[in-house]
């Protein structure tokens, strides 16, 4: 039973609190850098405040370019992760078949290795089938990998949803696929959509594997890597830095919201 | 006129285990028929391949002289009342008893205006707005029942009904039911593992065990002539006598029931069956009181109020001719 | 009780109720037609180049003519491997994986902890979105705002200094071996962007181990006369271990297999992320390449079989 039982102690209070401004704080810092007036360097504290940056930064096409191509991967590769992970979820869900665990396992697989060797695999793959460096080749890495994102979230909801709804659906005369449209998806909507969005971020922000799999095209995340290496206009990167952290927020806010109810049960304990 | 459901030589095998085996049955149009036995014994499976669920290994099935073999459940005009009720959680209970409509593309206020009918049918009239996850069990289990009825299905199956509900709730519930069965004409069949429930409601009753219909009878053939010792022992408070016990009395040599309440307590001498009182329960209206007559316990049960014999007294027992109901020969 | 209707209705007609039928009729088929999409695509594009991959680490690099000999099947490359300085990135590479499992694990599991038993209503919200945010924070951008904060005209050199303990951090940079110039050259550094980068994978299956305690056990071991230490050593932490194995199974991993924060945060002493990746590239050895990555894969593979034999995955 849930008490208001015993109350933290200090000691634990403050190590969490330092835990987690340790985890806030430096991505709130890059905020304040955005608006700096010194162009060279990175000093702090900041000789002045400015909102130049922003225009100069809206005026670059590269930083366009390059937003858009991720954008366009992310929509893309989410996509077909959506497919492949609700297949996999469904049939892994469905029946108690003796390669269930394998298939967990090969769907994990692309995220728990090392990007690296995700990306060098998938390159040498690509070389030797003669398949060109494109855009499509970005997307065939991402989607790989954002699977898993879909894949998890869908299983735990197929978990959740009592198999007698199907039969209770076909009973009352609904067939297969109506079955699936008015029953099945509205009971696993939130959860695709929740795994989508995090699929979403996962290839927004997607560097180590895409390194590999893009030909000359740069994403975002190859643009700030260039950044990072060789900086043209640094307080440029900065805004893009925070309004990166920003458009991530959201699919991690509306994710949480959608799969707020249920899945995290608070530690009351069964 | 043709039967409602008739089964003929159903197999259902899982690998090895036959939860069906070779079942033979046919239900009438219009009966309130029970499936009972206990857990494993092959009701639900029977059912399920009823409703469609399961298919047969072997054997046919029909529903109203048509062939159900190969039919899948949503072209069966059979509907199911399912054990968790099976309630749409994203669906308000209006929406849910409208499935099937909905399903059938009819137009919405012939949908709303016939779900209505139904909750009015199960004493829910008005309950249209709220959701499943708002309703208390014994509600939950009117709208699966009105969900199911509202497309006046031919047979309607109910799986263990009423196995959620506390005695006050299943006692009105089974009154419920009963009539509801009688106003509507519908087939009903519905299983069981309560003997008591499948005796007060059905019309006729199937005891299964170990995948078989060990004996098909009204309530009453059932009870006071068992076919063999599993149905006596299953159905009601049976005492079971074995081939010796029963040849004493009568000079037969074969398996003998004799139902506890036609046990009488009579002067130990000159009674056939005489022993010591080794349990008394107060059950409330009766008494039972276990009898060991010498290697074996009858159980007398006896209206309480009059004066009993304690723990240890020894007694005789008495009982009318008729009241012994042989069965098989020994084995 | 007059009623017209069929006792069975006609299929659906169309190619989808053929389908529905078959789909009902043979359970089986419609799983394998489920899977079919997904295994062809992991299977095919993803192990196969894995397998294309580890295939490559069987030949050898002609050293003089610097071209890839594939006409011999060859443990040369493997080699390679046990040359000193070879050993040295991988020795590198894995005591700093450890160091910063380790310490992600003791920043991580207060967090996990107030989070699992002592966060209630409105704080579990916040405390769910402290988490996730930085966790699902893009990577990069993690990484440049240490850039700024390590960086010797930023942010910690400055605090130092108003604090008047700037000493304290030349100190620390004059440690041997794990010092240096700035911190945001020496090993200090990539070992902090590590461990703030990877750490957050490790709160949440931590919290989801502890959250799976029941609350009974604790009053048990209370009620059989316990102290809250004793309490937590041998009832709450062996029961959380399984959690915080499988959240090392990340951090360990995701630093094994990282070759862009020791570039951009730490001296030029390579890490075998950065191995693998300039064998591949310029130096156009791929098998040397391929032998590097093997070694991350081995050491994950005997990872994840001991922790799944300490029940890690259930956590996950």
């Amino acid at each position: 039973m849930r008490s208001d039982g015993p109350k933290a102690s200090l000691g634990l209070k403050i190590s969490a609190a330092a835990g987690l401004i340790f985890m806030i704080a430096p991505l709130l810092l890059i905020f304040v850098y955005a608006f700096t007036t010194e162009e060279k360097s990175y000093q702090w504290p900041p000789p002045g405040l400015t909102l130049k940056w922003f225009g100069v930064t809206l005026n670059r096409p590269d930083v366009w370019q390059a937003l858009t191509l991720s954008i366009q991967v992310a929509s893309i590769s989410t996509a077909i992760a959506l497919v492949l992970g609700t297949l996999c979820a469904a049939a892994v869900s469905q029946s108690d078949f003796f390669g269930r665990e394998t298939i967990s396992l090969l769907v994990i697989l692309p995220i728990a290795l090392p990007g690296i060797i995700t990306g060098i695999a998938l390159r040498s793959a690509f070389s030797l089938a003669e398949i060109p460096f494109s855009f499509w080749t970005i997307v065939l890495g991402h989607a790989t990998f954002c699977v898993v994102v879909v894949y998890n979230n869908a299983v735990a909801r197929f978990r959740r949803t009592s198999k007698s709804l199907i039969e209770a659906s076909m009973d009352l005369g609904a067939d297969g696929f109506q079955t699936f449209r008015y029953v099945i998806l509205p009971n696993i909507g939130t959860a695709l959509l929740a795994g989508g969005m995090l699929a979403f971020a996962l290839s927004f922000d997607e560097v180590i594997v895409t390194t590999f799999t893009a030909g000359q095209q740069q994403t975002l995340p190859l643009w700030m890597l260039e950044e990072l290496i060789r900086p043209r206009q640094r307080p440029v990167t900065n805004v893009v830095a925070m309004i990166v952290v920003l458009v991530t927020t959201i699919p991690i806010l509306a994710a949480f919201y959608l799969t707020r109810d249920g899945d995290q049960i608070a530690g009351s304990g069964k | 006129m043709t039967a409602a459901v008739c089964l003929r030589n159903v197999s259902r095998h899982f690998g090895v285990i036959k939860a069906m085996d070779e079942v033979n049955l046919t239900i009438a149009s219009g009966e309130f028929f029970a499936m009972l036995g206990p857990s494993g014994s092959g009701k639900t499976t029977c059912l399920r391949v009823i409703a469609g669920f399961e298919q047969p290994t072997h054997g046919h099935i029909e529903i109203f002289g048509e062939d159900a073999t190969g039919v899948p459940p949503y072209r069966r005009n059979v509907n199911t009342v399912f054990q968790d009720y099976a309630l749409f959680p994203h669906l308000n209970v209006l929406d849910n008893v409208a499935y099937s409509l909905m399903l059938k593309k009819a137009p919405r206020a012939e949908r709303h205006k016939a779900a209505e009918a139904a909750l009015d049918m199960v004493k829910l009239a008005g309950y249209g707005t709220r959701r499943p996850s708002e309703l208390s069990g014994g509600q939950r289990q009117r709208v699966a029942l009105a969900r199911a009825l509202v497309n006046r299905p031919k047979v309607l199956l109910l799986d263990e009904p009423l196995g959620a509900l506390d005695l006050k709730l299943r006692e009105s519930m089974q009154e419920e039911l009963k009539s509801l069965q009688k106003a509507l004409g519908i087939t009903f069949i519905f299983v069981t593992h309560d003997q008591g429930e499948a005796l007060s409601m059905a019309d006729r009753v199937a005891v299964f065990s170990g995948g078989r219909v060990i004996q098909v009878g009204t309530p009453e053939e059932i009870y006071a002539r068992p076919n063999s010792r599993f149905v006596a022992d299953f159905v009601g408070s049976s005492n079971v006598l074995n081939p010796d016990q029963v040849s004493a009395l009568t000079g037969e040599r074969r398996w003998g029931s004799l139902r506890s309440e036609s046990v009488r307590l009579a002067p130990e001498a000159g009674s056939a069956l005489a022993g010591t009182v080794t349990t008394k329960n107060y059950l409330g209206a009766t008494t039972r009181l276990g009898i060991d007559i010498g290697g074996s316990s009858i159980h007398a049960l006896l209206p309480s109020g009059q004066e009993l014999p304690d723990i240890g007294a020894r007694t005789g027992l008495a009982f009318e001719r008729g009241a012994l109901h042989l069965m098989e020969a020994e084995q | 009780m007059t009623t017209t209707a069929l006792a069975i209705t006609e299929r659906r007609p169309g190619i989808l109720g053929w389908l529905s039928d078959q789909f009902w009729r043979h359970p089986g088929m419609f799983v394998l037609l489920l899977l079919t999409p997904p295994l062809l695509w992991l299977g095919i594009v993803y192990i196969g180049s894995l397998l294309a991959l580890l295939f490559q680490s069987f030949f050898a690099i002609d050293e003089f003519s610097g071209v890839v000999d594939y006409s011999t099947l060859t443990l040369k490359s493997y080699a390679e491997l046990l040359r000193p300085a070879n050993l040295d990135i991988i020795v590198r590479t894995v005591v700093m994986s450890a160091l910063v499992t380790l310490a992600s694990a003791v920043i991580a599991f207060p967090i996990a902890y107030m989070a699992a038993r002592y966060v209630r209503g409105k704080w579990k919200a916040l405390f769910y979105l402290g988490i996730m945010l930085p966790l699902w924070s893009s990577y990069l951008v993690k990484i440049y705002a240490w850039k700024l904060i390590l960086a010797k005209e930023g942010i910690l050199t400055w605090v130092f200094e108003s604090l008047h303990i700037g000493f304290v951090l030349d100190w620390v940079l004059a440690i041997p071996v794990i010092g240096g110039n700035s911190l945001s050259v020496s090993y200090i550094g990539t070992f902090l962007v590590f461990v703030y980068v990877w750490m957050p994978f490790m709160i949440l299956p931590i919290q989801a181990s502890l959250e799976r305690v029941p609350v009974n056990l604790i009053d048990a071991s209370s009620d059989l006369g316990a102290t809250p230490q004793q309490t937590f050593w041998k009832v709450i932490f062996p029961l959380a271990l399984p959690g915080i194995i499988a959240g090392s199974i990340f951090t360990f991993s995701l630093t094994l297999g990282d070759y862009i924060i020791p570039q951009i945060i730490g001296s030029s002493r390579l890490f075998i992320g950065q191995a693998v990746y300039a064998q591949q590239g310029t130096a156009g050895n791929i098998p040397l390449a391929a032998a590097f990555t093997v070694v991350p894969i081995v050491i994950m593979g005997l990872y994840l079989w001991m922790a799944k034999r300490q029940g890690a995955f259930d956590a996950l």
